[in-house]
Formats: structure tokens, C-alpha cells, sequence
């Protein structure tokens, strides 16, 4: 039998517990991470990035929250189902007021909340070209679709008649009346949740989505014009 | 009175300091999400001075430059002054800035209070922290997020002291109980990136302490105060500066010496 480098041995030996201990880590940490980077239903405040990009340039610093002047935004902490230090906004507690200067996204050091894509041509900040979201009505629990004479959340939306509209329909219950429903073209939303924070039912019935989780795709293989969900009203009725 | 006041700026001098600077920090933070404060806003990860300096945490940039982001200039530049400061002063953000530094103090002066003197209960090698921040640059490249600002207690404390605390507060006892029954020193002293990070920049710092071997009476209290001890190997044996980069300049062990035979030196020159 070949004589037994002790030496050579223990040194591998060291050499694996240190390999092993460190994939062991890292395997845990590497999982936790990306548990907490997954949560889908964040809403991000004006000009964020898409949402990976968003979390690798993001440095968590709170100060888009603290030039909020509405208190909408908070920073996520351990516990809140959001990655952990970055800045959300829950509509329904706090919806986003739309600010002509966008503070939040101008205090941004990082980029993250990117104030060029809320620029238009001329240079000038446009806050309705942020998509946070786009809002999504429930019809089986919408008091306007059952009947009811709400408008709520049409009223709230600060650019009704484009991201928002009241679908007049006949009432077929009644036979003489209308039911105001609400429809959304998320177009024109910004999800900004003026709507959800306005809506009226026990629990809203028209929320806000991330729009990657709430919006599909054609696929480029469908060469069809835009939608025009915008009814031929006259223009005293809304 | 006066003996009283002399004993106290002779032996707590840089802690009263140190103390003033990280929960003034803290204060500013709060100070500036709820009530508008300007002086300084932000959190550790990255801040304003007045609305107009940057300042960012350079292993933070690191790990999001890592992770793909493109970052816009002002958080490099904020990150570069750090980083030049703390090449200038050491690793001094441990001791003077950081959060969680009240915290494992904390722990170490309970140890000390209910006289614990217990061998650790697992044995950490001083080094792991420099495997620990490999292991944060290679993870941000690998999973594309900055994976230390996601479990890092010190982004959790500073952030959670200005905009919430949720369940941070659940990590930050951890280490505290971490530090206080299972590894002295534990978790600044052991496995902290940010601190390792900050070590390997320390070695062309200007800030120093000296030791001037004649003076010395070989008593300890340097050795007991100090929480990175290794650093402490040339006294009692030879003249010179601690080179060692995992010296946070505390200057714990400049106060508690009752020899002159420890001081803070700034580049070569003197000063008590």
C-alpha cells in the first residue's frame, strides 16, 4: 500500500469543508434572494424601470420616498412581500397623486426611476406617460354593472375619457334604464390606482396590476390595427 | 467635578464621539423622511447632503454595476467619495457610522456586564469575512441583484430607523444574540462584507493608531477592548503603527490605556 501524504490529505480535507460550507451558503442565500426579488403584484412609483432591471439598479435609499409629498410611497421592509428596501405604493391606502414635477423620480440618484421616459419631445416632464400599472375592473362585483349608479372611479381617474370611460348600456332588468359601466384602455392608464382608492365596494373592484401581470400579447405575427374601446358618446353625458 | 470630567474625556472621549456620529446619522435619516429635513437625506445605501453632495455605498454601487444596472452618474460619484474617504481614514465606518456597531457593542458590554467568558460556541476564522464578500460579488454577477443589500443588517437598521423597521428588527436581535452567546465579536468581527470590503481599502489609510513600546506595561486593556484583537500584535513588542487592515480606528484602545503608550496618528505626524 502507497504511503499516505497526512499533510496533502488534510489540506484537501480543509479544502472541501471550506468548498462545501460556502455552496451550502451560498445555495441558502441565493435562494432567499430570489424568493425575494419574485414578488409579481409590486407597484413601482412613476418612470421605474421593468421590474429586473428596476431591482438591479435600484440602491434602496428611500429618497424618492421621502420627496413624495403624498406619503403614497414606501420602502419595502422585511415582512412587506415586497424586495426588501425598494419603493412601492398600495393604491388603495394611497394611490399616486401624478405630480407635474415628479419628485420621486427626479430625486432618483440612481436611474432606477428613469425621468427620460416621462419626458416628451419638447423636454417637458409628462407624468401621464408613467405606467405603473394598469387598472383592472371585477364586473361580477362592480355595483356600476349590476345596475347601480356609480361612477366613482370614472370621476377619480385623471384622464377620463381617455384611460377610463362610462360604457353606457341598456339595462335589460329594468327594460328603461342604464348601467354605467366602467372600462379601462390601458393605453392611456397609468395606474395610478385613483381609481381603486375611490372605488366604492367593500373591497375595490377595480385594482391595479403590474402590467406585466396583467396584460397579454398578441405576438408580432398579428398585424392589426389599435383597439378603439372608446363608445360614440355625446359629449354632455360624461 | 473637574477630576470626574477629565476621567471621562481621558477614557470616553472617541465613544461619546463615536456614539454622537452614528446616532446623529440616524437622527438626520429619520429626521428627513418625516419631517422634510435636509442636512442630510437618504439611508446608508446611498444619500444627499443638503440636496446637493452624493454620497453611496461603494459595495453597493459594486453590487448593482455586478448585477447589470446601469447606474446613473451621481450615485458613481457619491460612491467615489466614500471611497476615497475611507481610503483616507480607514476603516472608520464601522466604528463611527455604522448601526449595527451599536448593537454588537451592545452585545460585547452585556457579555462583560454578566462577565461571560465561555469559549465560542463554533469557531469562525477572521478571514471568512473576505470569503463571505467574494461569495456577494460572485452571487450579484450570478442571480443579476445585489444580493448583501437584500439580507445586509446594516441597510436594515439605518433603513428601518428612517422609513420602517417591519421585521428588520427580527435580524438585528439575531446578531445580537449571535454576537452575545455564540461567537465574541461574531458578526462585525467575523463575516460582515461591508466590513471586509472597507478592510482591503484601509491599507493606504493616513489615520493610525501608534504604539510606543517603552511606555507600555503589558496590561491588556488594550487587547480587552479592542474588537478586532489581531490588529493589536505589535504591542508590548515593538515601536509603530497598526498596519493590520481590519482595524476599525476606533481608538478604543488610545482611551482605556493608562500608559501613553497608545495614540492617534495622522499620517506619520502626532496628536493625542
Amino acid at each position: 500500500m502507497a504511503e499516505v501524504d497526512e499533510t496533502r490529505r488534510r489540506m484537501i480535507f480543509r479544502t472541501l469543508q471550506g468548498v462545501t460550507l460556502t455552496a451550502v451558503g451560498g445555495a441558502f442565500w441565493a435562494g432567499f434572494v430570489h424568493e425575494n426579488a419574485q414578488a409579481e403584484l409590486v407597484l413601482r412609483p412613476p418612470g421605474a424601470l421593468p421590474e429586473d432591471e428596476f431591482l438591479a439598479t435600484c440602491i434602496r435609499c428611500g429618497l424618492c420616498v421621502n420627496d413624495c409629498p403624498y406619503d403614497t410611497l414606501k420602502l419595502g421592509a422585511y415582512g412587506d412581500n415586497v424586495p426588501v428596501g425598494t419603493p412601492f405604493f398600495e393604491p388603495r391606502k394611497v394611490p399616486c397623486y401624478l405630480c407635474e414635477d415628479i419628485p420621486c423620480a427626479a430625486a432618483c440618484p440612481t436611474g432606477a426611476l428613469d425621468l427620460l421616459s416621462l419626458t416628451d419631445e419638447e423636454g417637458e416632464l409628462d407624468v401621464s406617460k408613467s405606467r405603473m400599472g394598469v387598472a383592472v375592473v371585477d364586473y361580477n362585483n362592480c355595483i356600476a354593472s349590476r345596475g347601480l349608479r356609480c361612477d366613482a372611479c370614472v370621476r377619480a381617474c385623471p384622464y377620463i375619457g381617455d384611460a377610463i370611460f362610462v360604457d353606457t348600456r341598456r339595462n335589460p332588468r329594468t327594460g328603461k334604464h342604464a348601467m354605467l359601466v366602467p372600462v379601462v384602455d390601458a393605453d392611456y392608464c397609468t395606474g395610478c390606482g385613483l381609481c381603486e382608492h375611490a372605488c366604492v365596494t367593500e373591497e375595490p373592484t377595480i385594482i391595479v396590476l403590474p402590467r406585466e401581470v396583467a396584460l397579454g400579447k398578441a405576438g408580432e405575427h398579428y398585424d392589426l390595427p389599435s383597439p378603439d374601446f372608446t363608445p360614440e358618446v355625446p359629449e354632455n353625458e360624461i | 467635578m473637574r477630576s470626574k470630567l477629565r476621567f471621562v474625556y481621558a477614557h470616553y472621549r472617541f465613544l461619546i464621539l463615536r456614539r454622537a456620529l452614528q446616532l446623529g446619522i440616524l437622527l438626520l435619516f429619520f429626521g428627513a423622511n418625516a419631517w422634510g429635513w435636509n442636512l442630510l437625506a437618504g439611508d446608508l445605501s446611498s444619500s444627499r447632503i443638503l440636496g446637493k453632495v452624493p454620497l453611496a455605498d461603494p459595495l453597493a454601487v459594486l453590487q448593482l454595476l455586478l448585477a447589470g444596472g446601469v447606474l446613473a452618474g451621481e450615485v458613481l460619484v457619491g460612491a467615489l467619495l466614500v471611497l476615497i474617504a475611507y481610503a483616507l481614514i480607514g476603516r472608520a465606518f464601522c466604528a463611527w457610522v455604522c448601526p449595527v456597531n451599536l448593537i454588537t457593542d451592545l452585545a460585547e458590554w452585556t457579555r462583560k456586564l454578566l462577565g461571560f467568558r465561555e469559549p465560542p460556541l463554533m469557531y469562525l476564522n477572521r478571514k471568512l469575512r473576505y470569503v463571505v464578500l467574494a461569495m456577494v460579488l460572485v452571487l450579484s454577477l450570478a442571480l443579476s441583484l445585489p444580493v448583501f443589500e437584500f439580507v445586509s443588517p446594516i441597510s436594515a437598521a439605518a433603513r428601518g430607523v428612517a422609513f420602517g423597521m417591519g421585521m428588520g428588527w427580527a435580524l438585528l436581535l439575531a446578531i445580537f444574540l449571535f454576537d452575545l452567546f455564540v461567537v465574541r465579536h461574531g458578526y462585525c468581527g467575523h463575516i460582515c462584507p461591508l466590513g471586509a470590503f472597507y478592510s482591503l481599502i484601509s491599507r493606504f489609510r493616513r489615520v493610525r493608531v501608534r504604539h510606543v513600546k517603552d511606555n507600555c506595561t503589558l496590561c491588556g486593556l488594550c487587547f480587552n477592548a479592542c474588537p478586532e484583537p489581531h490588529v493589536l500584535s505589535l504591542v508590548g513588542k515593538h515601536d509603530g503603527t497598526v498596519n493590520i487592515p481590519e482595524c476599525t480606528n476606533c481608538f478604543r484602545c488610545v482611551e482605556v490605556c493608562d500608559d501613553d503608550a497608545l495614540f492617534v496618528s495622522l499620517s506619520g505626524g502626532w496628536s493625542k
